[in-house]
């Protein structure tokens, strides 16, 4: 709804947007500044904005503590193949609920979204006891099944409301042209619903690369992703700032750089294309 | 257009992610059901026996059960009520021309990307700590006593640490959704001298009636399992123990897992309520 | 990109990442999970050492406590046996060595010299008369304070300090406009944290967690003592939001110089004396104060112990592991190359005796408060448990942490002590009772 504004009122709106959005982001942007004092200098009153000695140090010290090369291959392949494996299942799933429709299909959708409400820690046990018995502790594939599963509601909601928005007659287009079943799926729809495809993986690489409880639990060391490589960093002896900026700051810049890189896709992908 | 074979294949490709659900609420439902009438302690060696009603009963008359509840509610309601609110207001106001709208964009959706543990790492230590905090040396600047947040004001605090994370979400949604508007109806409305405030609530609103939905429903299911948050700021003390906090303390911290395993059986109770509850309200907001 | 590539690629990776997950086992590999304490991350940063000794390779899982806790809680509980080793304390050693989930310690070599630990550490990690931990380094709990500033206020700390003499010196000392707070101590709720340290308080005062039938003694008038002295003494000269101050922030506060007392861990000694400190040159150690009358010291007893899970496939690399960690060729790598004021304290009686070591400031004092602590006899009355900041039973950790956050709200103002002191009460009957002990 853009219109054109007078530049007075188009200035004072800008001020306001930037003001918002750099309050918003000033967290982010301290913990990135704190990541290059010094220890001493992380603590000092009054707190030091830009003039301070920029340093490496704590990213040495982080580097030559953690295998980070490690935790963040094991984050990639994780949050990647759970989000791909999750889309695979989910696109035939969300296209039948799109295009043949029955009674029941708002009912399965929503039970699939109940299904994200059991707490996560009451099946800490019995999830675990079941991961012994099949010897997927502590490996990648289990928790990319895990993360899957968990993100499967969510991937067949986004897929199934973007889906609704192709129109029909093209598929009933290629029927006649007799199109079977399958070829009408990656010929026709596939290409049209590339770009909702797109923003449901990037959506679900970000859920999947933040969760917390799963990948700190069922890994030791094969597995462990960054969310474990965190929990290595926080709260240790003495309340090193700096360190734990370095540290946090290395586990978000890659999720960061990527969403930043494809924001537009994801502004679409937020919306689950529904709203238009 | 639905023809019956079509009808068929569609059950058909559909069968792979609903059995998989299915097996992954199933498994764990029916072992946390099983184990909530065993006497399950780990450190007492594993399964003692049956345990009959004993944990569902201990579990709601706990001192701790019905405060966990209203926490749970009062996180939910109050972050929802920031987040859509701020929401729409940031949202209008990135819709309006402004120079740099990109780069505000992405520094306003920035918090979706930073982990829940991060970022209340860095809110716990490098903002609301009450010695070496950001908030206690702006408090000193302007000559006030510095605010313990995270015992003094500790809902509101976490409230404030949830809403940052979800703020960005909320604003997305919304923000495409007021760009969608016909700005000619707005335009009119406004030659015929409607005051912003009716416009805001005649016009826009009703438009956003769907997005706001979609917000208030993701968020929820998210909102009801918040862990990280509370495990590193408060640890569930000054009143801030949500429902899943209660079931972690029993079956982790108490290694009691048939009791917290009745707790996980009320959780599931209470969401579903919730569920239901919202579900209505996509039914009729959602086509 | 085609759905049928998309999909074969996706196959492929998952075989490969599955694939890999066990080709990475290694025979002569050891997995350890550790807390990231200051200690344990410089023992990592010797283990290429150890590699090169033994041929055995070390992989690393350091988490911060809390999580460490959990973590190795649920693998040990569930033979889940995803590590050889496994750091653990004072509290969990005996619980868990009475289940037979650890491997008894029981046959080290003689050059490793079991008898040089420390009786009170050793006796805090066996069950039985059976080890099942060895301590990497031990603590127990003593005052730390600014020589400078007890000289400015015209005080002398005595060797074994009254409670009442620490609220003297913590108003003289205590001065709001220099940002200098009489006392920090520990408030955070945990069980570990503000909870072990109002447990020794509590033992100081005369107090007791339960008689000898397992009655909760919230309602007796010691705990209201205790309690009440507490937070009267942090309202006072207390540090601005101490109901959220652990061990981290305290530490963090009088590094600062924000602090004219800390009685904590004895540990703290060689970080407040050490390079991070700006008040390193002007601070001096007492015993942990009693009340007056009383004939108990609010000294804990507690290690960071390293113990290898039953049904490990690796239990002599482990056992090799461990002689290495916490023998004495470790205790002077890290003299050699660090000073003797950073060894891992408090677990051999060799390094007590040891010149060199003799020298550093705090060695007496850590030692004389470990041997102050006993678990057997923590208390004024008689009470059915082992431990002195602790209760060893399974039930404790997850019933302190609940009491300590009732303490933790009366802290922070948001209920009155008696209050907090009712509903710990009602906490500790209620587990107790759900428990079977009554």
């Amino acid at each position: 709804m853009a219109r054109s504004v007078s530049p007075r009122r188009k200035l004072i709106n800008t001020t306001v947007a930037w003001a918002i959005g750099l309050l918003i982001f000033f967290p982010i942007l301290w913990t990135i500044l704190t990541s290059f004092k010094s220890e001493a200098q992380a603590i000092a009153a009054p707190p030091i904005f830009l003039g301070f000695d920029w340093t490496l140090e704590n990213y040495r010290v982080v580097m030559e503590r953690s295998d980070y090369g490690r935790f963040l291959w094991n984050s990639i392949i994780i949050a990647g193949l759970s989000t791909v494996l999750g889309c695979i299942i989910a696109v035939p799933a969300a296209w039948s609920m799109a295009f043949v429709p029955s009674k029941r299909t708002k009912d399965i959708l929503l039970w699939m979204l109940s299904t994200k409400m059991l707490p996560a820690v009451g099946v800490l046990y019995p999830i675990y006891l079941l991961f012994i018995q099949m010897g997927l502790l502590d490996s990648r594939f289990g928790l990319v099944v895990v993360l899957m599963l968990i993100n499967l509601p969510i991937i067949v909601w986004m897929l199934y409301t973007y889906f609704k928005e192709i129109p029909g007659e093209i598929l009933e287009a290629a029927r006649m042209d007799g199109a079977t079943l399958r070829q009408e799926l990656i010929y026709v729809l596939t290409p049209m619903a590339i770009p909702g495809i797109a923003s449901t993986l990037l959506l679900n690489f970000i859920l999947a690369w933040n969760e917390a409880f799963w990948t700190l639990n069922l890994t030791a060391v094969n597995a462990a992703p960054l969310t474990a490589f965190i929990a290595s960093y926080s709260s240790p002896e003495g309340l090193f700032f700096a360190k734990l900026s370095a540290a946090s700051t290395m586990a978000i810049a890659p999720i960061l750089i990527l969403g930043w890189f494809s924001q537009k896709q994801l502004v679409r992908g937020l919306t689950f294309g529904a709203v238009k | 257009m639905a023809t019956k074979a079509s009808r068929s294949a569609a059950r058909i490709m559909m069968a792979p992610a609903v059995i998989l659900l299915l097996g992954w609420m199933l498994v764990p439902l029916i072992m946390t059901l099983w184990f909530s009438f065993r006497v399950y302690l780990p450190l007492r060696g594993g399964d003692q026996g049956w345990a009959g009603f004993d944990n569902y009963v201990r579990f709601v008359s706990s001192s701790a059960f019905w405060p966990a509840v209203t926490t749970t509610l009062i996180i939910v309601l109050g972050v929802l009520a920031i987040t859509v609110i701020f929401g729409i207001m940031i949202a209008l106001l990135l819709d309006q021309p402004i120079w740099g709208q990109g780069v505000v964009r992405i520094l306003v959706i920035a918090p979706f990307f930073v982990m829940p543990t991060v970022s209340a790492l860095v809110w716990k230590n490098m903002f609301m700590d009450p010695v070496n905090g950001l908030f206690a040396h702006l408090w000193r600047l302007f000559g006030a006593e510095p605010v313990s947040w995270l015992s003094d004001a500790s809902m509101g605090s976490i409230v404030m640490i949830v809403s940052w994370q979800w703020l960005p979400f909320a604003t997305l949604i919304l923000l495409t959704a007021v760009q969608s508007l016909d700005s000619e109806q707005l335009e009119a409305a406004e030659m015929d001298g409607a005051p912003w405030i009716k416009r805001f609530w005649f016009i826009v609103l009703p438009h956003l009636s769907r997005a706001i939905t979609i917000v208030i429903l993701i968020q929820t299911i998210f909102l009801l399992a918040i862990f990280a948050e509370i495990f590193v700021t408060t640890g569930g003390a000054f009143g801030t123990r949500t429902l899943s906090y209660l079931i972690f303390q029993r079956v982790l911290e108490s290694q009691n897992v048939g009791l917290g395993s009745a707790g996980g059986v009320y959780a599931i109770i209470l969401a579903n309520i919730i569920a239901i509850f919202l579900m209505r309200i996509v039914g009729k907001n959602l086509d | 990109m085609s759905l049928k590539s998309t999909l074969s690629a996706a196959t492929a990776l998952t075989l490969i990442t599955a694939g890999g997950a066990f080709a990475d086992a290694h025979s002569a590999t050891i997995t350890i999970a550790t807390v990231n304490n200051g200690d344990m991350i410089r023992m990592q940063g010797y283990t290429d050492q150890f590699t090169a000794e033994t041929g055995i390779a070390v992989e690393w899982v350091t988490l911060e406590e809390n999580v460490l806790r959990q973590r190795v809680t649920t693998d040990i509980t569930t033979k889940g046996g995803q590590f050889d080793i496994m750091t653990i304390g004072m509290y969990e050693t005996p619980i868990w060595g009475a289940n037979d989930w650890l491997v008894p310690l029981n046959d080290l070599s003689a050059e490793y010299d079991v008898d040089d630990i420390l009786p009170a550490m050793r006796n805090g990690l066996s069950h039985d008369g059976t080890l099942y931990a060895a301590p990497f380094y031990g603590e127990s709990s003593m005052v730390m304070y600014r020589t400078d500033l007890m000289e400015a206020a015209g005080l002398e700390m005595p060797t074994a300090p009254t409670w009442q003499f620490i609220r003297e010196a913590a108003a003289a000392m205590d001065d709001p406009e220099n940002e200098i707070n009489g006392i920090c101590l520990r408030g955070k709720a945990g069980w570990g944290e503000g909870g072990a340290f109002i447990t020794v308080t509590g033992n100081s005062f005369g107090a007791r967690w339960f008689d000898e039938e397992w009655n909760a003694q919230f309602d007796q008038p010691q705990w209201a003592d205790a309690l009440n002295f507490y937070v009267n003494l942090m309202n006072d000269y207390g540090p601005e939001g101490y109901a959220t101050n652990g061990f981290n922030e305290n530490l963090s506060l009088f590094n600062q110089g924000k602090c004219g007392m800390w009685i904590d861990a004895t540990v703290a000694a060689s970080f407040v004396t050490g390079d991070d400190s700006t008040v390193a040159d002007s601070v001096s150690f007492a015993l942990a104060p009693n009340a007056e009358g009383v004939e108990k010291r609010a000294n804990w007893l507690w290690a960071w112990a390293l113990a290898i899970p039953a049904g490990t496939q690796q239990e002599a690399e482990a056992k090799q592991f461990i002689e290495w960690a916490t023998g004495k060729e470790y205790i002077e790598l890290v003299a050699a190359n660090e000073g003797w004021a950073n060894v891992p304290p408090g677990a051999r009686t060799s390094l007590y005796e040891t010149p060199e070591y003799q020298a550093v400031p705090f060695a007496k004092m850590t030692l004389d408060s470990i041997n102050a602590a006993d678990p057997t006899d923590p208390t004024v009355d008689p009470v059915p448990y082992v431990g002195i900041q602790f209760v060893a039973i399974p039930e404790f950790a997850g019933m302190a942490t609940e009491v300590s956050q009732e303490f933790s709200a009366a802290y922070a103002g948001q209920q009155t002590v008696e209050e907090a002191l009712a509903k710990a009460q009602a906490i500790a009957t209620e587990v107790m009772e759900a428990a079977g002990y009554r």
